[in-house]
């Protein structure tokens, strides 16, 4: 069974469970931040995980502008169905942490900011695909809608910083260029960020040949 | 037949939209009257109390875009609706009509603000400390708003549900132009020079310029069928 092409599932089951019971067991709390600090395993892996689901949605709405491949248009909408999860989880936990932190659920803090916008991003989304009936309309007018999203991104990077101040901990990659985390802390983390990926890309997998064979489905049906 | 340019035959667009909007002035009594119910309302609400910039600057965007909300869709919902698209599909190339079409959205929001701002400051009370930044913001600030609005329209003008639709995919995408349009606006009544809001202008102006390159590459997927 194990030599079936989908051993890799079974490893991941495996490396979630460690990575979990490591992020409590294992790793030390942080300095300052105390035991709160282990929330950084799960919260961090779905914020980097949404805006990597916004990333590939772009690239496949410009896909599909350029070739006109249904396939392209399926990439970027399981990718944006996925990214949403994740950025609703990112939300979500960094919002119960703020209340623990900081005494608030929501302060409109620089990030906090970011992934409203990104959660607006993606309600626009999905609210313009629902209104249109036409397939090839839904799916390309949807592709600019993206892509113009996208473009706007860079723009607040510099302009929110400006106006709103930050008490956010560090990136893990701040201005100062050095991590600061403890070894044991950091093997976690590092292990985390990992198997989430994996994590999202079976996730996106599976959601592409439900679509892909739906779509088959319909066609055949058609006929 | 003389080829006319780029320009050319997109003010002849702007000039033939013109008509047609005095024909029914659908569009501009939407957004006048629209941006005149909004001050009405929050000058009736606010009463005699004197606001701060800090509150004044938010409260006069907000009044700017959910007017330009009501109104600048019209421009590309008018023509799906009464069915004149196809023949301007026929008739010339997407860029000429993507440009037409902004230059009237343009000229609608600023004939809007040259009425509805002075008002706003009168009704409430409002002293600007350095009219010439403040100016400059809301011009720039409005380039970016009637790009983004001109560009979304043509998207939700081939949707169904549009004005509700219209509002929920234009904010995300104006959040640029109103965080730095307000952050610009309020250093401006409190006196602000011009090199103290510069790098407020700068995104304001390089957005608009982005979004507006931006329109004229993707405005083609949109409007040919």
């Amino acid at each position: 069974m194990l030599l079936d092409k989908s051993w890799w599932k079974y490893l991941l089951g495996i490396w979630m469970t460690a990575v979990i019971l490591g992020a409590f067991l294992y790793a030390p709390p942080a300095k300052g931040l105390g035991e709160t600090a282990r929330i950084i395993f799960f919260h961090v892996p779905t914020a980097w995980l949404a805006t990597l689901a916004f990333l590939i949605s772009a690239i496949g709405s410009l896909q599909y502008l350029r070739t006109q491949q249904k396939k392209y248009d399926i990439w970027a909408y399981s990718a944006a169905q996925i990214g949403l999860i994740f950025a609703i989880l990112a939300t979500v936990t960094g919002s119960i942490w703020a209340k623990k932190i900081w005494q608030s659920y929501w302060n409109w803090d620089p990030r906090e900011t970011s992934i409203f916008i990104l959660l607006l991003i993606y309600a626009a989304y999905f609210a313009l695909r629902s209104a249109i009936d036409v397939e090839e309309q839904k799916a390309k007018l949807s592709a600019v809608y993206s892509i113009i999203a996208f473009v706007t991104v860079p723009f607040f990077i510099f302009i929110i910083p400006r106006v709103y101040e930050s008490l956010h901990p560090d990136p893990l990659i701040n201005p100062e260029g050095e991590i600061k985390m403890d070894g044991r802390m950091l093997q976690v983390f590092i292990n985390s960020l990992l198997s989430f990926t994996l994590l999202f890309f079976w996730m996106l997998q599976l959601k592409i040949k439900t679509l892909l064979i739906q779509q088959h489905i319909e066609q055949t049906h058609h006929r | 037949m003389k080829k006319l340019s780029l320009i050319h035959s997109a003010y002849i667009v702007f000039l033939k939209d013109l008509h047609v909007e005095f024909r029914s002035r659908y569009a501009v009594n939407a957004i006048f009257l629209f941006a005149i119910t909004t001050l009405t309302a929050i000058s009736f609400s606010m009463g005699p109390i004197r606001l701060r910039s800090e509150i004044l600057a938010p409260l006069l965007w907000i009044i700017l875009f959910f007017s330009s909300m009501s109104g600048l869709a019209h421009i590309f919902v008018r023509e799906e609706e009464q069915q004149t698209a196809d023949t301007l599909r026929l008739l010339t190339s997407p860029n000429v009509v993507f440009l037409g079409k902004w230059f009237f959205n343009m000229v609608l929001l600023f004939s809007l603000e040259i009425l509805i701002v002075p008002v706003f400051l009168a009704m409430m009370g409002a002293v600007v400390g350095s009219p010439g930044p403040f100016i400059v913001v809301i011009f720039i600030g409005s380039l970016g708003l009637a790009s983004v609005a001109t560009l979304i329209a043509a998207i939700i003008s081939q949707a169904s549900a549009k004005g509700a639709l219209f509002a929920v995919l234009a904010f995300p995408i104006s959040l640029p132009v109103l965080i730095s349009g307000i952050h610009g606006t309020q250093l401006s009544m409190n006196g602000g020079t011009f090199s103290e809001g510069m790098p407020d202008l700068q995104v304001l102006f390089s957005f608009s310029i982005v979004i507006l390159t931006l329109s004229l590459l993707l405005f083609e997927f949109i409007w040919r069928k």
